[in-house]
């Protein structure tokens, strides 16, 4: 079985937020980059299925050689082979186009993207590749078991989880649950050494345009001091929230 | 060319979040001076959107019972098509998430979520939504050829219009590529998704067995409950309600946060509600400084008082 992981690198979560050249650009000055966690959680389910069932682990990014590191790391915890598809990632639409046209000359039999990149938090990309390349999506996938060219696969939805079964070439949009945080693995000496030794594709990107433009950034306004109420005086915090507040 | 919208239902029923995308879409369509078309599919509330304004009002019939994204995206795809539209709006449910980047692909639109605001200008059209959870808007101009608009929940106030809309009914058959074979649906409980009020606990409740304290207080406000990572991760609550970046966003009238410290991930994902209330014992816990209100105590102390004096009121 053949597994590809779309991989997007994102400000780790304790980042602070800023942008410059008067709020055009997003500031990555002092910001450490790292695995979206949603994927991240993706990898570890693939690893886990190479080792369990055997697989190839390939992990993708369509981005500039500042993710590098990021995907060495992918490869010192278990992906067999990197590659990087050279152009910036303009948008959802370009990312999608890029990684559907590779998929489309190199088929895999699992496709794994995160239910949403923490960064812009588009939430776009998975559908719109399993849109381009007619594949069957199911995204919130909190379980998978693969059981020769079929999938059964529990999504989480709105209020509850449904069990969904689909045929392989399939693409799924992962999230906490698939694997548990405990699982998660921390690349130790012997996997960076592998990872030197792995094949690291760099491969040019077809002509694709962009959809959409962000043209600047805001910062929410600044908030009001909280206010704070006596904890022997529960009845003035529900004349706040039913007076003040309105919401009760 | 009319703005297409669709409104979600559940098991036939309207999704809360509908009515207020319906009445972004009404007033969409005012800015952009054109119509409003709302498409619905295997819905029987078909009634109660007929006061949004629409010129039409389609209701699909799908064979499909659940929501299978790629048979909806289809449809949609199709009537997208028929009517020409040039924007299609959709909520930011987990289900439109799921069939939104499909639609997008499928109709190679240019897309947007967690969209907060009417378009700021209209040739190109601009949009205000949320980025970096909830850390920042960002302004995104659609360059494509039709767009679609994922509307954040819980952004705008409902309107409805005094002309009413008649109901189209079509059929729909497109190939189903997931087939559901079992499902789990909390019933009879606010969801996180839909609930006006959530009430969360952090790891400062000290055990799964003091949970009832935080039910209770659900209860009376007919809240959804929710917890902190740590506190699914240790199996004190399902996966399903850890709330925060890595968790479900949260995007209510109410939180209530109970011995919860306010890290930088969990107020990432709660912080689009409208009024925070955090209940902790340590003065210095970040969370005071995201909330709206705030008690200082102990919640074994604090929780069954307010619950008491809930129930009394209502
Ligand atoms: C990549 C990444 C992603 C993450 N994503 C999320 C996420 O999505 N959601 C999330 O929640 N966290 C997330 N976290 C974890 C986050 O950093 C915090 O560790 C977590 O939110 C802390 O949970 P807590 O507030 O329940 O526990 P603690 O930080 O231990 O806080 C417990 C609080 O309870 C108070 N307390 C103690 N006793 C009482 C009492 N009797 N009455 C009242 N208050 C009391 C304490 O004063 C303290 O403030 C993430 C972390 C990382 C690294
Ligand atoms: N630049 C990228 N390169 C590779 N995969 C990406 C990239 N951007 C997004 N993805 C994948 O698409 C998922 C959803 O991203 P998004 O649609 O941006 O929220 C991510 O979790 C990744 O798996």
């Amino acid at each position: 079985m053949k597994i590809l992981v779309c991989l997007s690198c994102v400000p780790d979560t304790t980042s602070k937020i800023n942008f410059k050249d008067n709020d055009k650009f997003f500031d990555e000055q002092g910001v450490q980059f790292v695995i979206n966690p949603n994927d991240e959680f993706g990898l570890t389910r693939a690893i886990w299925l190479k080792e369990k069932i055997g697989a190839t682990v390939d992990v993708l990014h369509v981005g500039e050689a500042s993710a590098d590191p990021t995907l060495r790391k992918a490869l010192a915890i278990g992906a067999d082979k990197a590659i990087r598809i050279d152009t910036p990632a303009t948008d959802a639409f370009v990312v999608a186009d890029q990684i559907s046209d590779f998929i489309q000359s190199n088929p895999y039999n699992l496709i794994i993207a995160g239910r949403e990149s923490i960064d812009y938090n588009g939430s776009m990309v998975p559908g719109m590749i399993a849109a381009n390349c007619d594949l069957a999506f199911v995204n919130n996938c909190v379980k998978l078991e693969i059981d020769g060219s079929s999938a059964s696969c529990t999504r989480e939805m709105d209020g509850g989880m449904e069990v969904l079964s689909a045929d392989l070439p399939l693409i799924i949009g992962s999230q906490k649950g698939l694997v548990e945080e405990t699982d998660l693995r921390i690349p130790n000496m012997r996997g960076i050494m592998q990872a030197r030794q792995k094949p690291f594709e760099v491969v040019p990107a077809k002509e694709s345009s962009p959809k959409t433009a962000i043209s600047s950034f805001e910062k929410p306004a600044p908030k009001a001091a909280v206010k704070l109420v006596p904890a022997d005086n529960i009845d003035q915090l529900i004349d706040l929230l039913q007076n003040e507040a309105k919401v009760l | 060319m009319s703005i297409l919208l669709f409104a979600e239902s559940q098991q036939g029923k309207l999704k809360k979040g509908s009515y207020e995308l319906c009445s972004y879409g009404f007033a969409l369509a005012q800015q952009q001076n054109t119509s409003l078309t709302i498409v619905t599919i295997n819905c029987e509330e078909t009634d109660q959107l007929a006061q949004y304004g629409a010129s039409k009002l389609i209701n699909l019939k799908a064979k499909v019972g659940y929501f299978e994204a790629n048979t909806y995206a289809s449809a949609l795809v199709d009537i997208a098509k028929s009517e020409q539209s040039k924007i299609i709006v959709i909520s930011s449910s987990a289900d439109a998430k799921y069939m939104g980047g499909i639609l997008a692909g499928k109709l190679q639109a240019g897309y947007v979520t967690n969209v907060v605001e009417l378009p700021s200008t209209s040739e190109p059209l601009t949009v205000k939504h949320s980025v970096f959870s909830n850390k920042a808007f960002a302004n995104t101009t659609l360059t494509g050829k039709i767009h679609i608009i994922g509307l954040a929940n819980n952004v705008l106030e409902e309107t409805t219009q005094s002309s009413s809309t008649t109901v189209e009914q079509q059929d729909t058959q497109v190939a189903i590529k997931c087939t559901q074979s079992s499902v789990e649906q909390i019933q009879g409980k606010a969801t996180i998704a839909d609930a006006d009020v959530v009430v969360s606990g952090g790891r400062g409740l000290k055990g799964p067995e003091n949970w009832g304290l935080i039910e209770d207080l659900a209860d009376v406000l007919g809240a959804a409950t929710a917890c902190s990572k740590p506190v699914s991760d240790m199996g004190w609550r399902p996966h399903s309600e850890h709330v925060g970046q890595t968790g479900k966003p949260v995007a209510t009238n109410l939180y209530i946060a109970v011995g919860i410290s306010g890290a930088i991930q969990h107020i990432a994902g709660v912080n689009a509600s409208k009024v925070k209330v955090v209940i902790n014992t340590d003065p210095e816990a970040p969370f005071f400084k995201a909330a709206d209100y705030g008690i200082v105590g102990d919640a074994f102390e604090v929780l069954p008082k307010l619950t008491e004096k809930l129930k009394a009121r209502s």
